[in-house]
């Protein structure tokens, strides 16, 4: 019948139609790395691999310019490591704290506080953070200023915190009731339970977590560009000022002309950005995708 | 505890049972009762430590930003050196962008979603594809907003333009859109589609008819989280669409836009002797809208939670 081969013809269009939907997302990935590597390998032609990542002078607009990438992503470790010994502890604990431990009522208040804070956008932090975080810390310890790796780290660390806290909650939710109740019938107290059967059942997820949580953190740029100062040095301590991979890109890319050499670093720094982002994403990824089995 | 220690081989405490063979036992422990009482306490302080600055900001910004806040700081281009005057420019450039990645995203992420839940087989191609959505959620923004400035404003010829911002964004919610459907779509029983498909629809008709209103409300959190997402970043329209400063609407796709995060980020920042009110209530108009759509969508989920009858 006629109408039977349009309407199969119509169903096998919709059909290819919609897996082209679903193979764009992989290209889409493939595209942004073909794009950074289009504009951002021009660098080369300036500079060679081994000095761009670690020469330690970033002077992009000194004759000669100079394009060593060290002290950024010693700056961008650096801050990144604070933020993420800050939201271990604090994030995986509030994480415990909601899946085990909180009464049922107040568990929703909590999510939705952290629901809230992933949702504040991160100029609005990164405003916060400048006005009120700098100068207490700035007091705290007598700095000369506010705007250190210290000040960037305890924002990115609250900035990282709902990645962490949400992972790291859905792994322990996914630990089967029957492994709390065995222990708790063996005469474990809850804590017990908690830290020898919960946790280390959970530990993949929780690894997860926290990778996710270090992307977030290295990635993170408006906040962060904000309250560190934006020093190009390598830093020695984190009280000083220093500048991330990312807040080099945001601040820089507005001044420079379009195939400038300065232009081709910045997206040279965008590639090692997006490397460094896809290694700690696909391992994380690779991680939940295995317990979900 | 008494009647425990009862039923032990004489001379052995709880305590040594618990510890492994072979390690000596500590001297000193606390009773595991108040190990737990101290445990549960730190954990609870973990838990304010980090709900206490969300109230902090949100309270901060509320109490310094509210003074500003008036009819002609709203409706008002600014003037002055943005030292007075209102945000008008960057209201309406904000609700530009959030339309058109609106457009763009919505489309390519409701269908990606109805691929990965009603087509796809669990084979190694949806494997690849999960993870892509999975590394695109955590590509730095920055990354789109230089990617963005690659592709649309130079390769494309897009310009810094609305368009170029539009699509930028949209490929940065695209992962937020896909996962919040597919939660959606897998919501709806597999009876709705085995229904449809026995009473002689098809595949597409079951999905477009049966499948698809059922999700709806899951797909409009989803959208709406996505913009809100989107309403919020700076980094991405940095060099796409963002102006300094504009004294007239963006009257095309084509034309630059400012943008509300933007706009904040250069009054508190590059432009000194800004008053403290202006920022803040920038803060707050900003604060208030990204907030306003995270609340709407929660709302919709739980009355469609409500409502949900299977």
């Amino acid at each position: 019948m006629h109408w039977k081969r349009t309407r199969s013809i119509w169903e096998y269009f919709i059909e290819k139609c919609v897996l082209i939907n679903g193979i764009a997302c992989i290209l889409l990935v493939a595209l942004i790395f073909l794009f950074l590597l289009r504009e951002g390998l021009s660098v080369l032609k300036y500079t060679s691999p081994w000095e761009f990542l670690l020469g330690e002078y970033w002077y992009p607009v000194s004759d000669p310019p100079r394009f060593g990438i060290l002290p950024l992503i010693l700056g961008s470790l650096l801050v990144t490591a604070g933020a993420i010994l800050i939201s271990i502890p604090l994030g995986i604990g509030a994480a415990i704290f909601i899946s085990e431990i909180a009464p049922d009522g107040i568990r929703d208040w909590i999510k939705s506080g952290v629901e809230l804070l992933a949702a504040i956008p991160s100029i609005v932090i990164g405003f916060i953070g400048m006005v009120v975080l700098a100068p207490f810390l700035k007091d705290l310890f007598s700095l000369p200023t506010g705007l250190t790796a210290l000040t960037g780290s305890v924002t990115l660390a609250f900035m990282a915190m709902p990645t962490i806290v949400s992972i790291t909650e859905d792994a322990l939710t996914a630990v089967p009731r029957a492994h709390r109740e065995a222990s708790l019938a063996l005469g474990a107290t809850r804590w017990q339970t908690i830290y020898r059967v919960v946790v280390p059942s959970a530990a993949s997820g929780i690894l997860a977590a926290i990778m996710l949580g270090v992307g977030r953190a290295i990635g993170e740029t408006m906040a962060v560009m904000m309250v560190t100062g934006n020093a190009a040095v390598i830093p020695h301590s984190f009280f000083q000022p220093v500048r991330t991979l990312t807040a080099t890109i945001a601040a820089e890319m507005g001044e420079t002309v379009h195939q400038s050499p300065h232009y081709f670093a910045l997206f040279a720094i965008g590639i090692v950005l997006f490397i460094i982002t896809f290694f700690i994403n696909i391992g994380a990824g690779f991680v939940i995708q295995r317990n979900k089995r | 505890m008494s009647d425990q220690s009862r039923i032990l081989p004489l001379g052995q405490s709880t305590h040594e049972l618990r510890t492994a063979p072979g390690i000596p036992a500590k001297r000193f422990r606390l009773r595991p009762q108040i190990t737990e009482k101290i445990a549960f306490i730190l954990l609870f302080l973990a838990t304010l430590t980090i709900l206490l600055p969300v109230a902090v900001i949100v309270v901060v910004i509320f109490v310094r930003g509210l003074p500003a806040i008036s009819w002609t700081f709203l409706t008002q281009a600014p003037t002055m050196g943005m030292r007075e005057g209102g945000i008008f420019p960057a209201i309406v450039g904000t609700v530009y962008l959030a339309l058109g990645t609106i457009l763009c995203a919505l489309p390519l992420g409701i269908f990606a979603a109805i691929y990965l839940t009603e087509y796809a087989n669990q084979g190694a191609l949806t494997r690849w594809i999960r993870l892509a959505i999975f590394n695109l959620a955590g590509v730095p923004s920055v990354v789109y907003g230089l990617f963005g400035l690659g592709l649309f404003v130079i390769f494309l010829k897009f310009g810094a333009s609305i368009l170029a911002g539009s699509l930028t964004l949209a490929i940065m919610i695209l992962p937020v859109i896909i996962t919040a459907s597919e939660e959606a779509l897998l919501s709806v029983p597999q009876s709705f589609r085995e229904a449809s498909l026995a009473l002689g629809a098809t595949h597409w008709q079951t999905i477009r008819r049966i499948v698809l209103p059922n999700a709806i409300p899951g797909v409009l959190t989803g959208t709406i989280l996505g913009i809100s997402r989107a309403t919020g970043e700076t980094a991405p329209i940095l060099f796409t669409v963002a102006a300094f400063y504009l004294p007239y609407l963006p009257r095309s796709i084509f034309d630059q836009a400012m943008a509300l995060p933007y706009h904040l980020y250069v009054i508190a920042t590059q432009i000194p002797n800004i008053k403290m009110d202006t920022k803040a209530g920038t803060a707050l108009v900003l604060l208030i809208l990204v907030l306003g759509m995270n609340l709407s969508a929660i709302i919709i989920r739980s009355r469609f939670r409500r409502r949900k009858k299977w």
